[in-house]
Formats: structure tokens, C-alpha cells, sequence
């Protein structure tokens, strides 16, 4: 029966690997994605205009509200047809959305909304003076954030986007149920046509496992390096 | 907005609506349950127990749920259905329907994810309750069921409270199983009226408006319970 998981046809053992590679990649770009929208959005929260205020307040809320899978069904089969409608508008023709960037971009614009609260929260705990103290000797917006606010911020905000990382990597087996061939598809399809269920969703959680142990490891070690400049209270 | 399918489909919807609630009441009541000695057994001092107890929480909270979900519904059915002792016997029309996998399966997620919260409860319970209840000669139980759990539960309602929502936000993978909540409705009205926006919009409504009503009951729990502060 292991000989099923083997490494080439008729084992699935490879095809399993790949689709691993492709959950990490997903997770990866919808990662980096939600972290600019995170950005923005704690901006947005905290810039201090009205009017992107209660965008961001909107996007947040309703996100978090909703049902992930709800979430993930709707802005794939929205979003891409949003998009393609808005591009071929613009006079690009017919494009049409990859299920790869789809995923991606529903998964980041979901990861997006929990990151806003994240950043916001750790913004927020930055002591005023160092802010101030980068504005009084001129540092241009930009300058600030790369050089003062994200610096200060990572350390306090690093646990919260762990944790939202390991959500994050379980979400992407959502997008298997739009069909999107990442692991958890690939071992549907390996369970269905081999009708051996338990040892491939075994095999499939197995590795899912292996990843969120994995990145366990790197974010302690990440937490340790980042915070080593923070006196331990 | 076209919403001319509604009536036609109200029936449908309202099945799903009270689906939904019993996933979430379900899963609910038997994680929890399942979770206190989950996390009791993590506050000892180790021991085979606890290490069974931090191996189940780790596996399934690194795991995702979707993956347990097809595990427990398409690995043990199979084996079920397999079993003619199983087949024959009068819980099979129960085991032949995907509502009580889903709710093994979101019991387990539950336990293990409340157990973890617990944990951190049932230790920020002052050591000095636990010494005067056993002064006045409470057995270990009683002190458990009197004092030890109902403050670990004041302590943490606010963290259930999320927890609670969460679950119900899990629920709609129950719809990947064939079970009819409210996403399976919209799945069948999409499927069944080429609209597809407008029946996920609206459950999407009533889902925020069920999350809604969750932190109300959890908001009115903990006003009912008499802090010292």
C-alpha cells in the first residue's frame, strides 16, 4: 500500500511533493500580498482621513466577518470576472485570470484584512517619541516607515503574523474546492482514483504538518534575531 | 441584485440556516466538552497524558481543517461502509450522513483549539482558590467542578467568545461533505438558478448576522458572571 506514495507513476509521492511546492508558493505571494495590504490598510487607519478610514474599517470588518470558503468561492468567481471585465474595458482584449494569480489574489486580499489589524495594533504600541523624533529631524514619510516605524514595529507585531502565516498556509487548501490543483487537490484526486482515502489524506496532512512545524521554526528563529535589539522586560 | 429565486428557495435556505446552528451548537457543546480534559491534562506535570494531549493539539491545529474534514468523512466512511457489522447495525443512517462527520470533525478541531485556550485558563486561576477549596476538604473532583473549572471558564469567555465565531465560520466546509447548511443551499441555488453572486452575497449577510448575534449571547454571559473588578 506505501508503494502508492512512491516518487514516480504509480506512486502519487511526487505528485504530492509538487502540489506542496505549489501550496508554499500560493501561500508565499498571498502572504507578501496581504502584508502590502496590510500596510496600506493600517495606514489607511491611522493616516487620519475620514474617508479611508471607514474604507479600511468596511474591509476589515466584513472580511473577518465572513466565512473563509464563502469568501474564497465568491471573490474567485467575482473578482476573476471583475478583473477580466475591467481589463478587456481598458482595451487589453480578452484576458483571462489564471486559477493561480485568482488564488493568490483572493487569499491576499483575505490575509490582507487580519494583517490591517496586526500592523494597526503594533503601530499603534510604537512610543510616540520615536515617531516625533524621525519627523523633527526631517525624515521624508517614506524614510520614517523604512527606517523607524516597520523596525520598531516587527518585533511587536512578529507573533501576531505567525500566527496569521500558519492560517494562512491551512487557507490555501480552501481554494481546492474551486478547483484549483494545489496538495490538498492533488490528494483528492490520488484518494479518488486510487480509493485508498485515509492513507492519502493521511499523507496530505502529514505534509501540511511538516510545513506549519517548519515554519515554527523559522519565525522563532526570525523572533529571536528581530528582537534582539528590544531590552526583555 | 436579482432576487426573484428568494421565495422559491426560502424553504431551502431556512433548512440550511437551522443546519448551520446545529453544526455550530453540536460541535460546539462536544468540543468543549472534549477540550477540559485536554487541557487538565496539560497542567499536571507532564506524563504520558500530556504529552498525548500537546501531540493531539499540535497535529490538528497544524493541519487544515478541510484536510481532517475529508479525512474523518471520506477515510472513516470508507472503512464504515466497509464494515458490514457497522453496515447493518442501527447507527448506520446515521454514519451514512455527512452532518455527523462534520461535526466529529469540527468537535475535534474545537477541543483542540479551546483546549489550548483552557489551558492557559485553568493555570491564571489563582493557586490560593485551589488551596482554600481543598482546606475546606473538597475532593479533587468537586474542586474541579465548583471552583477550578468555572473560573477558568470566566477567565477565558472572552477568548470562547472568538473561538465560537471561528467555528462558525469553519462550518460551511460541512458543505464540502454533502451536508445542506446555509452554504450548501447557496450552493444549490447557484447551481440551480445560474446566479451567482446573489445567493452567496446573502448568506454571506446571514452568516455575519448569526456572528453577530454569537458575541451578544457570549457579551450577555459575561455580564452575568461576577468579576471583582
Amino acid at each position: 500500500m506505501l508503494d502508492l506514495l512512491a516518487l514516480h507513476p504509480p506512486g502519487w509521492g511526487g505528485a504530492l511533493l509538487k502540489g506542496a511546492v505549489v501550496t508554499l508558493e500560493i501561500a508565499v505571494l498571498a502572504y507578501a500580498a496581504g502584508i502590502v495590504l496590510g500596510l496600506l490598510g493600517a495606514g489607511a487607519k491611522l493616516g487620519g482621513s475620514r474617508a479611508l478610514f471607514w474604507l479600511a474599517e468596511t474591509y476589515t470588518t466584513l472580511i473577518r466577518a465572513v466565512p473563509e470558503l464563502l469568501l474564497i468561492i465568491l471573490l474567485f468567481y467575482a473578482g476573476s470576472s471583475g478583473i477580466a471585465a475591467l481589463l478587456s474595458a481598458l482595451g487589453f482584449g480578452d484576458v483571462r485570470i489564471s486559477g493561480f494569480a485568482a488564488a493568490v489574489g483572493v487569499l491576499g486580499v483575505v490575509q490582507g484584512a487580519y494583517q490591517t489589524e496586526v500592523i494597526r495594533g503594533a503601530i499603534v504600541a510604537i512610543p510616540r517619541g520615536q515617531i516625533e523624533a524621525a519627523r523633527a529631524y526631517g525624515m521624508p514619510s517614506l524614510l520614517r516607515l523604512r527606517r523607524i516605524v516597520v523596525p520598531m514595529m516587527l518585533p511587536i507585531a512578529l507573533p501576531g503574523l505567525a500566527n496569521l502565516w500558519l492560517i494562512l498556509l491551512k487557507d490555501t487548501a480552501l481554494v481546492s474546492v474551486v478547483g484549483f490543483s494545489e496538495l490538498l487537490y492533488v490528494g483528492k484526486q490520488a484518494a479518488g482514483s486510487t480509493k485508498e482515502y485515509f492513507l492519502f489524506y493521511m499523507a496530505v496532512g502529514a505534509i501540511y504538518l511538516v510545513m506549519t512545524l517548519g515554519s515554527n521554526v523559522v519565525f522563532r528563529l526570525a523572533e529571536r534575531r528581530l528582537r534582539r535589539s528590544v531590552p526583555a522586560v | 441584485m436579482d432576487l426573484a429565486w428568494l421565495p422559491k428557495y426560502l424553504p431551502l435556505l431556512v433548512e440550511g440556516f437551522w443546519r448551520t446552528l446545529l453544526l455550530v451548537f453540536w460541535a460546539g457543546l462536544l468540543g468543549f466538552l472534549l477540550a477540559i480534559p485536554i487541557a487538565l491534562a496539560q497542567t499536571g506535570r507532564g506524563g504520558i497524558l500530556a504529552m498525548l494531549s500537546r501531540g493531539f493539539t499540535t497535529t490538528i491545529r497544524g493541519t487544515p481543517l478541510l484536510v481532517q474534514v475529508y479525512l474523518i468523512y471520506y477515510g472513516l466512511g470508507d472503512l464504515f461502509a466497509q464494515t458490514p457489522e457497522i453496515r447493518q447495525s442501527f447507527l448506520w443512517p446515521y454514519l451514512r450522513d455527512g452532518f455527523w462527520y462534520a461535526v466529529a470533525a469540527f468537535t475535534i478541531s474545537v477541543a483542540a483549539y479551546e483546549g489550548e485556550i483552557l489551558r492557559g485558563g485553568f493555570l491564571a486561576v489563582p493557586r490560593g482558590e485551589l488551596e482554600a477549596a481543598r482546606a475546606c476538604g473538597m475532593s479533587r473532583f468537586l474542586i474541579l467542578r465548583r471552583i477550578w473549572l468555572p473560573r477558568a471558564i470566566q477567565i477565558t469567555l472572552p477568548a470562547l467568545s472568538g473561538e465560537a465565531i471561528l467555528l462558525l465560520k469553519s462550518t460551511p466546509l460541512a458543505a464540502t461533505i454533502t451536508v445542506i447548511d446555509l452554504m450548501g443551499a447557496a450552493n444549490i441555488i447557484r447551481a440551480q438558478t445560474f446566479r451567482v453572486y446573489e445567493p452567496l452575497i446573502l448568506v454571506a449577510a446571514i452568516y455575519i448576522a448569526i456572528a453577530a448575534a454569537i458575541a451578544v449571547v457570549f457579551r450577555l454571559l459575561e455580564n452575568r458572571v461576577p468579576s471583582p473588578r
